[in-house]
Order: structure tokens, then C-alpha cells, then sequence
């Protein structure tokens, strides 16, 4: 998680120098180059590790400009997406099969790297959703929120809140990746503080970890923590009970 | 020389309403005038009255009032008087003079005074006026000064009090150069001190106008208590005069007579600092100055000695009032030395007070930001008119929460300003409301932000409580230990006096409120925000308490409840109305008070326009339906905002005229505390610097009668008592500099801008080390509170609801079943003894209540199941039926636990008398006459189950990919050496793919959500085709189809099989690959994947195609 992220962020430093006008032509100028000595050659994906990028990103830069070329027309977002999920869609066979191994072969990006990081993202919404049913905590799931008309909606909202090390929590969000500052930052922007502006403190567990000094939103209300908390104070109701 | 039969002091006392005008305020200034030496502890005390100019500090516009400088004289004297004049040329004693003098010296400077300035038609300014008062006999003298009261007009103390002076009492000096007509110390001597009283009075030759006074019948214990006082300073060799003057003076400040003064407690704490004065000795001078001089120029209060002499007197009339103050106060007063040797009894009485008093004031803490809940009903996409206007709204609730996070982490830095950081921001929102009609969804969470963080009272301006108990430090947690600190820094702080008039300010986290709406500059939003004040200030001001029928003694479980809900809704409503007063005299905010033609054009102006909020038929409901209590105080604090004209505005006329006769009217029936919050907070608003001061005395404009005719309702308020000092103090924040007066007098180092330091009690180490139990404690009532946060605040108030009724019905069950079975029981207990002879009937009665005692602890028992049972079963009647089981369930288990509280509560604490009260009333009547299921258990959620034996360890979905992403990555190349896929690989791939796919995680991941495969067909189905393609076994496929058939349990998309890219797969196959392609078309027709139909019609597109020509 640790390296995917660094490596993401350093392909995001170097994004802008792959998609100059010129840098395009040059790879598009290869693409076809390649393919004309031998079809079957990785030409893509040989070409991606040679300038240090994303080979998905890569096959996207070139089906791109391939389709530009073919169209002529600048081709919608949508399309290209659909095409790079399914290669088959993809008008010339041999440009597909180049697609596919890009895509495939590349550890970061492209279709099937998205799909294993939204099913990790989702596994641990899972574990979260078994302990909070197995800790007995009644909650209302994302997918109720929006039905309901919430504009913003975390992971999971407590029904009853709870108390988890002494702070009061009110939602709990689920990262499945490593809470580093930049990440952290972004989501405290899009996420977290809306979360708390809507329903309060909450809790957000880094199932990967995060950098300790993150943690510094507590007496506010934002909790960080890489577990599933064990110190969990719930309402009680002593003379109900007894 | 007895002629003047209607003194000066009668007529006045009569004519209540000129004397009010022009007495009053002269009187005031008068005070202050002469104490203005003497007093160096604190500020000077404001009067804003019209003839204060000399004293006064914050006040404008002082041209008005130049006019007025009547004297003490003018109200003393008589023009009859004036032959009194003669009585000292014929040389009676130095004593009596000096009293005619004082009524000569009136009297001219009453002439001197006239001369051109009569303009404004007020008393003081002429004698002209004076001689149109009917002179009404002195046999009717005005209820209110009630003389005849000997407790309210006790003699002066014993003796002792004056032979124990006060250290800083310095003796009289001999005269000075700038004081020839004074006479040597032997005056005092020479007053004959043999001198009967009534030979005295015989004699006519003194206290012309008090004795005048006295001959009607104010009875004959004022002049025994006079005389006692006489007595007093005769011992004291002291100036009989001026004795007489202070003891007139202090008159004035009698029971009932506070309603004359515009603030009641400013006068107390000039009063006080007259108590505290540490005169110097250069102004003893005049100690022993004698008659000849005019007499306002002498000074009564030169001394010390005098200032606390008149200070203890006042005091002693105003008990009343000092014994409803909070409890650190009168432990100040109760310790004061000063009243302890000048008065006995009232230090005894206030020491009883102290004891006695319950009334703690405690410090408050801060409550930190809190946001606003999100209401689906309120909040969601269907309250907003386009999709934009929702997601721009939803920006808009976050960058509300940055800017106020911002503001919290910043404010109190220094160099941070707020329009600098935030304007630019704060506009560029506005902007964004305003091309999107958002307005009214921030204006509502705008003001649901402001009560929910300075609704409490802020302890910013006013750190002057005691100390928070013990309880709360500890409740406050290891967590807040920071906060304490900074609260503790504050104790330690010097703190300045700073009078008890401060203008009107927005402590606090108000202070970003109010800036937020400078900044914003947006008409919109003020407009949209002083509708949603009104509306929430009109549903506030319709408060209902509860009626009940107070029977017994549960009533004061419900009056606890009523005062928590008025005190809410008081401070609420005092809030949102500041607000509303801010918005409402912005525009017309002026820093300077206006000229007189600015003025007339602006009246001319702004009388044809309405207000916004129809205050004035609010405050005249309020009285009708006797509800100023709560009305009051919010419209005054709306008020405290007026700008400089609007005061003089025809409708706001009407609304100070009617707020000044609350000021006036005696309402005796009102609660004390009532009253006093009400006396409190109308004597602050006088004080405003905006609210003119003639207002308080020239009450031309008289429409509404003094008596407004009341309707006695069942939502009166007036006679609850409703407030305590907690609350009057929150309120009255300012009453607190009181204390902190009488406190620096104590540390003894009142400076002239006070500077004290506060002591701090040091409490045990173990304190800050909160104990585990109380942090607990703690949490579940946060927890309790955090649960409503984001429900529907009708849940909340169900909740209350039922826990009230619940709690109060269950004290009525248990007295009609369990105290009417012990009843019964001890009816046939006592019938038996009753019959055996000489029975002490009370003996007899206290022993089988006590025999009852132990079974009425069983009330508690009962009490508890009662709410157990009754609790949830209301609950779940009134709550919505979609309230989910967890929600449900706990509001049943609070409404329970707070029902029991309230019963319990009471019956432990009253269960015994109760059972007594009964069996008594029982014995008496005899001696007359001879002869629940459990809070439902949730259903456990059904768990849809795995296949049988699962022991939910398949791996998850997120792996399998990764191993597909492999298998992939070798299928499609580039191949290292020797790389395969082999059958066992994919064997154990396609088994594990089936294990996830079996298990209920996964089916819980499509539940929630698309199943992550769901996306990935296009990857998928080629894995399959490259399967059967490098392993030509038909095993593989099989497997492969009971997947996609009983696994997926969605139906597969298969047809992508026959896409060109996949068919090119096969196209370079082997006749043995097609052979299995068969088998896979025979598969998928066979298993119901697809229908021979849907292969035709894919086989008939691909035929579309262009293929390379076939090579066999």
C-alpha cells in the first residue's frame, strides 16, 4: 500500500511531462513503429518501462491518440475507460492485444488494479460492518444514508453513538490503505470534516496504518485508528437493565 | 415657625411622578458628586441621569443635560421654610441653624438656578412649577414609605458600633485656611448634650423641615428612632447635622423606593463602594466645616466614616434584595468588618442569609464547537429547487465548518483579524448562496450553529463564579485537563473592576457570529436570517409550562423540571433577540450621537416603516398575560442594540414607556427573583449608551395606563418562581462586579481601576487525577447527548416527555398502591392499639410509621419496575414506527432511566413523609370516627448462511483477483522463460474462486454494494477462454460452468465470449481447441447460460466480421 502510494504520487509529479503535445506524438510515432517490425512484441508495455510510466497510462495515451487519429475527434473519457476495460471494443485487434497487456501487466493503474483496490476498500468495510454487528452496535450503512438523501455519507453511521477511548464517535470510515499526510489531508477536505460538520466526531480506521502525527484532530472529533478499536464504552442503561 | 405643616419631602413623596423625574436623578448625582473624592476603589459609578455631568464618565451629547443643576436644597427646602432664617440671626444653637441653612441655602440656590433655564418645564428648574403641585396634608402619606416599620426602619444599632471605629477613621482635624467660616472642634462640644429631645422639637429650632415632615403622622418611631440616633451621635460628639442629613438621605433608598431609581444595583454598588471607601485625609478637612456655607457645596460624605455610615444604613433597607444575591456575595458582605461594627443586626441577619442560602452561582465551562446535525427532512435534495443548488449548499455547510474551525484555532491570537483572514472567504460564499437562493437553508444553519454554542452563558466576560465543584473538575476528565488550565490562568489574572453597566457585547463564540454577518455584507442573508430569529423568537416566546395540578409534594419535582425548561428557552430567546436587534439597527449604526436636525429628518423618516418583529404587541401581550418574566428580558436585550435614533422613533417611544412602567409599577405579586431579573435587566438597558437618558425621567408620553388590565391565564409566568440566581446572574452577568467589589476590598488592593487578585482555594493534588468512576459518569451523558445529536429533535423531546409523565405517574402509582396498601395495614395495626388504654396517640403513630419505613423502601423497588414498564411501552407509541430497533431501544432505555431518575429521586427522599402524611391523615379520621415485560430484545439480524461447513476463511475477493491478474499477466505475455499456467494453478484458482464466491462475505460485498467482478467481465471471461485454451481438459471447463451458473448467482455475461478480440484467441487454435469450443457452446447451452438462440445470433456478428482469410 506504502509503495503503490509512492509510486503514485511520483507518477502524478512526472503526469504532466508524459502529456505534452510532442511527448504524445513520440510515443504514438513508437507505437506504430513497433508494431510494424513485430505484432506480437510487448511494444506498449516495453515502451512504458523504458520512460519510467504507467503502462495502463501509457496504453490510455496511445489508444487515445490512435482513436483521434481514426475519429478524428477528441473521444469521450467514457469510451476510452470502456475500452480500456475491454480491450475487445477496441477497433484494431492488434492495438487491443497491446492494450490488454499494458493493462494487465501494470501494478497501479488500469482496470484490474482499481477493481482489486475497490474490493480490498469493500473487504474491509466488510470486517468493519462483522465486528460492529458482533460488538452488537446498530448502524446505518452508506447505501441507506444516500437513499435517505444525505449529501455526504461515511462508511457507517452509529445509531447510538459510542465512545471509543474516551471520545465520543458518531460515524466511523473505513481506509483500506496507509494514512500518509497528503492522503490524510485530502480526506480530512472531501471527507472526514464533512462527516463531522453532518453528524459530529467520528472515527476513521487505517487498516494499513498512518502516521501518528495525523492524529491530532482528536479533541475535535476526528479519531484515527489502524484497528478495530477495543476500548468501546457504549450507552448504558444500568437501572434499565437490572 | 412651625407654620410649614407640608414639608418639601411629603409633597415630594406624594407626587411620585415629578419626583421620579427630577428629584431622583438630582439625588443620584448628588451622591455621587459628594462621594466622588472619597470613592477610589473601582470606577466611578455611572449615573446616567440628566444632572450628572460632573460625575458621569461614559455619556454623550452632554449639552442636554447642561441645563439642570438643581441642588439638594431644592428638594429640601420650602419657601415657607425661609423664616427658619431668623431662628439663626436670633443665635439659637449652631445645631438648629445648620438645618435652616441648609433650607436657605436651598432656596437660593433654587432662585439662582432659575433664572433662564425653565426650558424643559422640570421641577428642579424652577419654583414656578412647584406651586401647581397639590399640596396634599401630610396625613397621607405614601404607602410606600413605610416608617412605621421598625424592622425596616431599625434604629441605627447599638452604641458599641460606633465606639468600635473603623481604623481608618480619622479624627476630626482642626479647621484650615480655606475654611474660615468653619468653627473650631469645640462646636461639637457646645451642642448641649443634656438637651432633652422634645425640648428640642419644643424649641422649633431645629430640623425645620424633617420635624415638619414628622408632624403629620409619620408616627412617633421615626422621631424615637431619630432620637435614638440622636442619642448615638451625641455619644459620638458627632455633627448632629450632618448625621441628619445622611439619615435623610438614606430615606430614600427604602423598601419600595427601588423602583424609583433607574438600576437598582447600580445604586447598590455606588452603595458598596461607599462601604469599601478608603478615604484620604486631605478631604477630612471639612469634617468639622460648619452651617454657614451653602450647603451643596459641603460635602455630607466627606468622610469615611459617613460614606459606610450611609452606606450600612442603605443596606439595611435594601436586605430584601441583598439576601436574594448568590451565596459568595453575602459571605463577603456577611464578613464585611465595616458592617459588623456599624451594625450588628444586619450583620447578624446577613450571616443568617449566608447560612442559609442555597443560591451557589457556579462557573460554567466553555462547551467547545459542535456542529449541527444533518435533517434529512430539512436538509436533503428534495427541500432544494435544482441539483446544483443541493451540491453547492453541501459546500457550502463545509466551508461554514472551516471558516468556524478556523476562527476557533485563531482568534485569540494575536495579529489574527477576522475580516483580513475570513471576509474574502466569507464574501466569495455569499456569492455562491446568492446564485443558487441558498440563502434560507444557511440562514437556518447559521442560527441553529449560534444557539447551539453560546445559548449557555459564556464565562468569557465574567470569570467571577465560584469555582466549579469538585464534581465537575472531576467530570471533566483528563481529556479537558487543558481546557482547566486555561481556565485556571484566568483565575489568577488581575481583574478589573469594571462597574456593573457594561455596554452591550457579544462575548465569546458570539463574536464570530456577529463578525460573520459584518464580513458577509450580504442584505440576503440578513434578511433570511432575521426571519428565521423571528420565527424561532416568536416559537420560544409561546413557552407553556406543563400544567399540572399541584397536588402534594411532587410539585417540586416539577418545578425543577419548568425551570429548566424556562431557563432554556430564556437564554435561547435572550440570544437569538441580541442577534435580531444587531441585524435590525445595523443599517442605521452610527458611531457618533447624531445632531438634533440628523435626528428630526431620520425620525420623519424611519416613523413610516414597521419593525420587523412586532415588539411592542409581544411586551404588551407579555404583561396582559403575565409573562413578562420571559418576555422581558429578550426584548431588553434586543433593545440594547438600538443606534441612536431609533429610541425617539414613535414605536420604540411606546415600547420604553411600557418597559419604564415595569420599572415603576409595583407588582407585588411576582416572584421575587422575577421581579429582581426583571429590575435587573431594565436598569441595565437604561444604562445603554445608546438609550437615551432622559428616557428613564421624562416619560412624556404616558399612553399605556399604569395599570394594564392582566388576565390571569393558565401560561402565566410571572408568579412561578422561575428564576434563581443562577440564572439572574447569567443573565446579569455584571451583577457579579458586585462581589468582585466587596472581594478587592478584602484583598486590599483596590486600586482605582480595581486590579485584584483573585484568590484561588487550592484543592487537594487528587483532584486533577479524575477518578475513574466520575469520567464515566461522564461519558454516558455525553453519550446520552451525542445519541440525540443526529437524531430528529422530536425524538429528544419524546424522550423528555415520557421520562416526566412517567416519572410523575409512577409517584401517583406508588401512593395508590403501595403507601394505600401500608396505609391500610397500619389502619388495622393502630385500630388495635388504639383500644388499649393510655396510649400516647403521637408515640403510637411514630411507631408504626417507623414499623412502615422499611416497607416503603420497597417504593423504590416498584417505583423502578413501574418505569421499566411503562417507559418503553409510551415510548413506542409516539415514536415513528420506521424508528429502527437500536434507536428505539435506547430511547426506551433513557426515557426509563430518566423516569426513574425523577421517581426515585423523589421517593427516596420523600417516601417516609409521605407514608407519615398518610397514615395520619388516616389516624385522624379513625380517632373521628369510631368505629413489565423487558425492553424487547432485538431480533438478531437473520444470517443468510454460507454453505453448509463454511468456515468463512475463503480468501477475499481482492486476493482472487490478484491471483487472476497473475494468471493473466503470464497468459497474455510477455512470458519469462518457462512460465506457464498450469492446470493445477488454475485448478486451485477456479476452487478458490468458487470458495469466495460461496461465502456469505461476499455475498454481504454484493449486498452492499456491485460485487467487485461485477466490473471486471471483460478481464474475466478471457481468463476463462485462455483456461480452456492452454489446458484442453474438459474438467476445467466444467468447473468453470458450475461457477458461472450456481456461484455468481447474477447472471453471467457469457456473450462476451464472442467478442473479436476473444475469438482471435481462438481463430489461431488448434482443431483439438475447437473441439473443446464445441463442448463449451454445448456447456453453456446445456447449463442455461445462454440460449442457442443468443450464440446464433453472436456467432452470426462475428461472421461480420473481417477475418483473416482461413487458411484451411
Amino acid at each position: 500500500s506504502i509503495f503503490s502510494q509512492e509510486y503514485q504520487k511520483q507518477i502524478k509529479r512526472t503526469h504532466a511531462k508524459h502529456h505534452t503535445a510532442e511527448a504524445i506524438e513520440t510515443y504514438y510515432q513508437r507505437y506504430l513503429n513497433g508494431v510494424m517490425k513485430n505484432a506480437v512484441a510487448p511494444v506498449l508495455l516495453d515502451l512504458a518501462n523504458e520512460v519510467d510510466f504507467a503502462p495502463s497510462l501509457m496504453a490510455r495515451i496511445v489508444l487515445e491518440r490512435f482513436l483521434q487519429e481514426k475519429e478524428q475527434t477528441i473521444p469521450s473519457k467514457t469510451l476510452i475507460n470502456s475500452m480500456l476495460r475491454d480491450p475487445s471494443q477496441i477497433p484494431d485487434g492488434v492495438l487491443a492485444n497491446q492494450v490488454y497487456q499494458c493493462t494487465v501487466n501494470d501494478c497501479c493503474y488500469g482496470p484490474l488494479v482499481d477493481c482489486i483496490k475497490h474490493a480490498i476498500g469493500h473487504e474491509h468495510e466488510v470486517l468493519l460492518r462483522e465486528m460492529l454487528l458482533e460488538k452488537n452496535l446498530s448502524f446505518i450503512a452508506e447505501d441507506q444514508l444516500r437513499a435517505k438523501g444525505y449529501d455526504k455519507t461515511p462508511d457507517f453511521i452509529l445509531e447510538v453513538p459510542v465512545a471509543v477511548e474516551g471520545h465520543i464517535i458518531h460515524w466511523i470510515e473505513s481506509k483500506a490503505s496507509f494514512g500518509d499526510e497528503s492522503s490524510h489531508q485530502a480526506y480530512l477536505q472531501d471527507q472526514f470534516w464533512s462527516y463531522w460538520n453532518r453528524f459530529g466526531p467520528g472515527l476513521v480506521i487505517y487498516w494499513y496504518g498512518f502516521i501518528e502525527e495525523l492524529d491530532c484532530h482528536r479533541e475535535r472529533g476526528i479519531l484515527l485508528k489502524d484497528c478495530f478499536p477495543t476500548d468501546i464504552v457504549t450507552l448504558r442503561h444500568s437501572m434499565a437493565q437490572r | 415657625c412651625r407654620t410649614p405643616r407640608t414639608s418639601a419631602v411629603v409633597v415630594i413623596l406624594v407626587s411620585l411622578s415629578l419626583l421620579q423625574k427630577d428629584f431622583v436623578p438630582f439625588l443620584l448625582n448628588f451622591l455621587r458628586e459628594q462621594t466622588s473624592q472619597i470613592l477610589t476603589n473601582g470606577p466611578p459609578t455611572p449615573a446616567k441621569t440628566p444632572n450628572s455631568k460632573a460625575h458621569g464618565s461614559q455619556r454623550t451629547g452632554s449639552e442636554r443635560r447642561a441645563g439642570h443643576k438643581a441642588s439638594l436644597g431644592s428638594f429640601l427646602a420650602t419657601p415657607e421654610a425661609l423664616p427658619v432664617r431668623r431662628g439663626r440671626r436670633k443665635g439659637s444653637s449652631s445645631v438648629g441653624a445648620s438645618g435652616r441653612q441648609v433650607a436657605r441655602d436651598l432656596g437660593r440656590s433654587l432662585a439662582e438656578e432659575e433664572d433662564g433655564k425653565s426650558d424643559s418645564g422640570s421641577w428642579s428648574g424652577g419654583r414656578r412649577k412647584r406651586s401647581e403641585v397639590p399640596l396634599v396634608p401630610a396625613r397621607s402619606p405614601p404607602s410606600q414609605l413605610n416608617l412605621n416599620n421598625l424592622e425596616e426602619f431599625p434604629p441605627m444599632g447599638a452604641a458599641s458600633g460606633w465606639t468600635n471605629k473603623p481604623s481608618r477613621r480619622i479624627n476630626p482635624t482642626p479647621v484650615s485656611a480655606e475654611r474660615p467660616l468653619s468653627k473650631p472642634k469645640t462646636c461639637f462640644t457646645s451642642t448641649p448634650v443634656s438637651r432633652s429631645p422634645a425640648a428640642r422639637w419644643s424649641a422649633g429650632s431645629s430640623l425645620e423641615a424633617f420635624t415638619a415632615a414628622q408632624e403629620g403622622n409619620l408616627s412617633s418611631v421615626i422621631s424615637n428612632s431619630l432620637q435614638e440616633e440622636r442619642e448615638m451621635l451625641k455619644k459620638e460628639r458627632y455633627s448632629l447635622s450632618r448625621g441628619v442629613i445622611l439619615n435623610s438621605l438614606v430615606l430614600w433608598f427604602q423598601p419600595g423606593l427601588e423602583n424609583l431609581v433607574p438600576n437598582i444595583f447600580l445604586e447598590l454598588f455606588f452603595v458598596l463602594q461607599l462601604l469599601t471607601s478608603k478615604g484620604t485625609s486631605t478631604v477630612l478637612v471639612s469634617h468639622v466645616s460648619f452651617p454657614p456655607l451653602d450647603v451643596t457645596e459641603r460635602q455630607h460624605f466627606e468622610s469615611v466614616h459617613n460614606c459606610v455610615y450611609f452606606a450600612v444604613r442603605v443596606l439595611d433597607y435594601q436586605y430584601e434584595i441583598i439576601s436574594h444575591l448568590e451565596k459568595g456575595m453575602l459571605k463577603l458582605l456577611a464578613e464585611n468588618e465595616r458592617i459588623a461594627s456599624f451594625s450588628p443586626t444586619l450583620h447578624k441577619r446577613l450571616r443568617q442569609a449566608y447560612e442559609s442560602s442555597t443560591a451557589k452561582v457556579s462557573l460554567l465551562l466553555p462547551c467547545s464547537v459542535q456542529s449541527v446535525s444533518f435533517q434529512p427532512e430539512t436538509d436533503n435534495r428534495s427541500n432544494f429547487p435544482s441539483d446544483r443548488a443541493f451540491h453547492i449548499f453541501k459546500k457550502q455547510r463545509d466551508i461554514f465548518y472551516e471558516l468556524l474551525r478556523e476562527w476557533e484555532d485563531n482568534h485569540e491570537k494575536t495579529g489574527w483579524d477576522f475580516e483580513r483572514v475570513l471576509g474574502s472567504k466569507i464574501r466569495a460564499m455569499m456569492a455562491h448562496l446568492s446564485a443558487t437562493c441558498n440563502h434560507s437553508h444557511f440562514a437556518r444553519l447559521f442560527q441553529k450553529q449560534l444557539i447551539q454554542m453560546c445559548k449557555g452563558p459564556v464565562s468569557g466576560g465574567a470569570s467571577w463564579g465560584d469555582t466549579p465543584d469538585q464534581d465537575v473538575l472531576n467530570m471533566l476528565g483528563s481529556d479537558n485537563l487543558s481546557r482547566l488550565k486555561r481556565l485556571q490562568e484566568r483565575f489568577v489574572v488581575p481583574q478589573s473592576i469594571r462597574g456593573p453597566c457594561p455596554p452591550p457585547s457579544f462575548p465569546g463564540c458570539q463574536q464570530f457570529f456577529r463578525d460573520f454577518i459584518l464580513s458577509a455584507g450580504s442584505y440576503q442573508f440578513n434578511q433570511h436570517l432575521m426571519d428565521s430569529l423571528c420565527l424561532k423568537i416568536l416559537e420560544l416566546n409561546g413557552l407553556t409550562l406543563v400544567e399540572h395540578e399541584h397536588s402534594d409534594g411532587e410539585a417540586d419535582m416539577e418545578e425543577q423540571d419548568e425551570k429548566k425548561r424556562f431557563t432554556v428557552a430564556l437564554l435561547s430567546l435572550r440570544l437569538l433577540a441580541k442577534f435580531l436587534g444587531f441585524l435590525v439597527f445595523l443599517p442605521y449604526r452610527t458611531a457618533e450621537q447624531p445632531t438634533r436636525d440628523l435626528q428630526d429628518s431620520a425620525l420623519v423618516l424611519r416613523n413610516q416603516t414597521l419593525p420587523v418583529l412586532d415588539i411592542l404587541k409581544l411586551l404588551r401581550q407579555s404583561i396582559r398575560d403575565q409573562r413578562s418574566v420571559l418576555t422581558i428580558p429578550w426584548i431588553v436585550e434586543y433593545l440594547s442594540l438600538v443606534d441612536h435614533i431609533a429610541p425617539f422613533l414613535d414605536y420604540y417611544r411606546k415600547v420604553f414607556g411600557l418597559l419604564l412602567l415595569m420599572v415603576l409599577s409595583e407588582e407585588k405579586e411576582m416572584s421575587f427573583l422575577n421581579k429582581l431579573l426583571i429590575l435587573a435587566v431594565l436598569g441595565w438597558l437604561f444604562q445603554v449608551p445608546s438609550v437615551p437618558e432622559e428616557l428613564f425621567f421624562t416619560t412624556d408620553d404616558r399612553q399605556e395606563r399604569f395599570m394594564m388590565d392582566t388576565v390571569t391565564s393558565a401560561q402565566a409566568l410571572d408568579f412561578v418562581p422561575l428564576v434563581d440566581q443562577q440564572l439572574l446572574y447569567t443573565c446579569c452577568p455584571y451583577l457579579g462586579e458586585l462581589r468582585k467589589l466587596l472581594a478587592s476590598f478584602v484583598a486590599g488592593s483596590g486600586g482605582k481601576n480595581g486590579g485584584f487578585i483573585r484568590k484561588i482555594t487550592p484543592t487537594a493534588a487528587e483532584s486533577l487525577a479524575p477518578k475513574a468512576s466520575v469520567t464515566q459518569r461522564k461519558l454516558q451523558v455525553d453519550l446520552e447527548q451525542a445519541f440525540f445529536h443526529n437524531q430528529p429533535p422530536s425524538l429528544r423531546r419524546t424522550v423528555e416527555f415520557v421520562a416526566e409523565r412517567v416519572g410523575s405517574n409512577c409517584v401517583k402509582h406508588i401512593k395508590a398502591t403501595l403507601v394505600a396498601e401500608l396505609v391500610q395495614r397500619a389502619e388495622v395495626m393502630l385500630q388495635d392499639k388504639v383500644k388499649e388504654e393510655d396510649v400516647n396517640h403521637d408515640k403510637l403513630l411514630e411507631e408504626v410509621c417507623t414499623h412502615l419505613y422499611e416497607e416503603g423502601a420497597q417504593a423504590l423497588i416498584k417505583g423502578r419496575e413501574f418505569c421499566r414498564k411503562k417507559g418503553p411501552e409510551a415510548v413506542r407509541v409516539l415514536l415513528p414506527e420506521e424508528t429502527s430497533a437500536a434507536v428505539l431501544s435506547s430511547a426506551e432505555n433513557i426515557a426509563v432511566e430518566l423516569a426513574t431518575e425523577r421517581a426515585c429521586g423523589w421517593l427516596s427522599a420523600n417516601i417516609a413523609a409521605l407514608i407519615k402524611r398518610e397514615v395520619k391523615a388516616t389516624f385522624n379520621r379513625m380517632l373521628k370516627v369510631p368505629g413489565f415485560p423487558l425492553p424487547g430484545e432485538d431480533a438478531p439480524e437473520l444470517r443468510r448462511d454460507c454453505t453448509p461447513g463454511c468456515q468463512h476463511c475463503a480468501p477475499f475477493p481482492s486476493q482472487i483477483i490478484n491471483e487472476i491478474k497473475d494468471v493473466l499477466c503470464v497468459a497474455v505475455g510477455p512470458r519469462e522463460e518457462g512460465e506457464v499456467v498450469d492446470y493445477v494453478w488454475l485448478e486451485g484458482l477456479l476452487g478458490r474462486l468458487s470458495q469466495t464466491l460461496r461465502c456469505r462475505k461476499v455475498k454481504d460485498i454484493k449486498k452492499a454494494t456491485k460485487s467487485p467482478f461485477e466490473s471486471l467481465w471483460a478481464v474475466l471471461i478471457p481468463v476463462n477462454l485462455l483456461i480452456c485454451l492452454n489446458n484442453p481438459t474438459s474438467g476445467l471447463l466444467k468447473l468453470l460452468f458450475s461457477i458461472w451458473k450456481e456461484d455468481f448467482g447474477t447472471s453471467v455475461p457469457v456473450q462476451l465470449i464472442f467478442s473479436k478480440k476473444n475469438m482471435g484467441y481462438l481463430a489461431e487454435a488448434k482443431q483439438q481447441e475447437w473441439d473443446l469450443f464445441l463442448f463449451l457452446l454445448h456447456g453453456l447451452i446445456e447449463h442455461e447460460l445462454m440460449r442457442t438462440s443468443e450464440i446464433q445470433s453472436c456467432l452470426h456478428s462475428l461472421e461480420e466480421l473481417p477475418w483473416p482469410s482461413v487458411s484451411n
